[in-house]
């Protein structure tokens, strides 16, 4: 019974949540710590701070960790499906139909109006990105003095590696990483 | 291209490696798809790629496994798609599952941290450069409402916070409306 609460739950979370990232957190908020009390709000409060050290989507990364805390590994898989699932079956028939559709003339004004929409909001997301990284995540003030300047030269190095060279940008961020860990500790 | 075993290994470890280096939120994977698909294998092209990203984002659910459904029917079919999901689950799922377990070590250790800080920077380069290579072909095609509607939509998000499924919606009426005009002005009835 948990397991399929457990599935339903996430099923929700995966089908409601438009808009990606944050946007999922109040559901998951809402069904995991207001409804079933799986986790307290200092458990949620952690979720939040992992997904933010691991790779991949907060909600799969909600899924996993409060799977395998209430179910084991077979929580964990229930929950990530429910998660993916309505997503799954959704994006799956925009797919058929982009096949199908994607040379029609009004297809593709609408694609065509679509192109710099998405450049502009992986602009604006790599403005929080840059704003998290000079200033920390919990700025208390937006001063000059108070930029990290590790972080603008460290920045500065990898955009020059980038546009220079043919290095993977994997590499670039696993390089910047070992980089952080070696230096932050003497600063 | 031959759906045999050895391409269907490598979409599923292209796309595990993209789910397991996307720092920083779902618009990291844009960079890292680019990179792989686009420039190494040469399986998509990069208009295709951002069509794919705006219908991912234009669904409800996170912007990894919609990109990798698409990428995956794309390239081939249901089958694919199996792969590429199975690929962008995996990594989350491990890692976090093992985390779970004793997480609060690892979210005080002060290496990580600055590991964590450190890859963040790379991660904003990574996003820069991206950002640099898509809008200047925008500002060479040199058509002043695409510019605009890219500042009009960094601003919208970056600002405002508008939710970015309503950012693709209202972005996709407008350009219907502008096929329908133009198919109107040059004489045909839509």
């Amino acid at each position: 019974m948990i397991l399929l609460n457990l599935f339903w739950s996430f099923f929700q979370i995966g089908l409601f949540s438009f808009g990606g990232g944050y946007a999922a957190l109040p559901m998951i908020q809402a069904l995991i710590v207001d409804d079933y009390h799986w986790l307290n709000m200092t458990e949620f409060a952690d979720i939040i701070t992992i997904s933010q050290m691991t790779p991949g989507p907060i909600a799969l990364n909600a899924a996993s960790f409060v799977g395998t805390r209430i179910w084991g590994l077979v929580g964990a898989v229930a929950a990530t499906i429910g998660c993916v699932l309505p997503s799954c079956v959704i994006v799956l028939i925009l797919a058929m139909l982009y096949k199908k559709f994607h040379n029609l003339k009004y297809m593709q004004g609408i694609l065509q109006s679509l192109h710099p929409a998405v450049i502009g909001m992986i602009a604006s997301a790599g403005l929080t990105l840059i704003i998290n990284s000079l200033w920390g995540t919990d700025p208390v003030s937006f001063s000059f003095s108070s930029i990290d300047f590790f972080a603008v030269s460290l920045i500065t190095v990898c955009l020059t590696v980038l546009r220079k060279t043919k290095i993977s940008p994997i590499f670039v961020m696993l390089g910047s990483g070992a980089v952080g860990g070696l230096l932050y500790s003497f600063l | 291209m031959k759906r045999d075993f050895k391409f269907y290994l490598k979409l599923f470890i292209s796309t595990f490696q993209l789910s397991a280096f996307t720092f920083g939120g779902g618009y990291v994977i844009i960079p890292l798809m680019k990179k792989q698909f686009v420039e190494k294998l040469g399986w998509i092209d990069e208009k295709e790629m951002l069509d794919f990203t705006a219908i991912a984002q234009s669904a409800p659910g996170s912007m990894a496994v919609n990109a990798s459904v698409l990428l995956g029917y794309h390239l081939a079919g249901i089958p694919g798609v199996l792969v590429t999901i199975f690929g962008t689950v995996l990594p989350p799922l491990i890692l976090l599952s093992i985390i779970s377990i004793g997480y609060s070590a690892f979210i005080e250790n002060q290496t990580i941290k600055n590991i964590l800080r450190g890859m963040q920077a790379g991660v904003c380069a990574v996003i820069i450069d991206v950002v640099i290579d898509m809008s200047s072909i925008l500002f060479k095609e040199k058509r002043i409402i695409s510019i605009f509607i890219m500042i009009g939509a960094c601003t919208a998000v970056f600002v405002f916070h508008v939710n970015a499924a309503l950012v693709i919606l209202v972005c996709a009426l407008a350009g219907f409306l502008s096929v329908l005009k133009k198919s109107r002005k040059d004489g045909m009835i839509p």
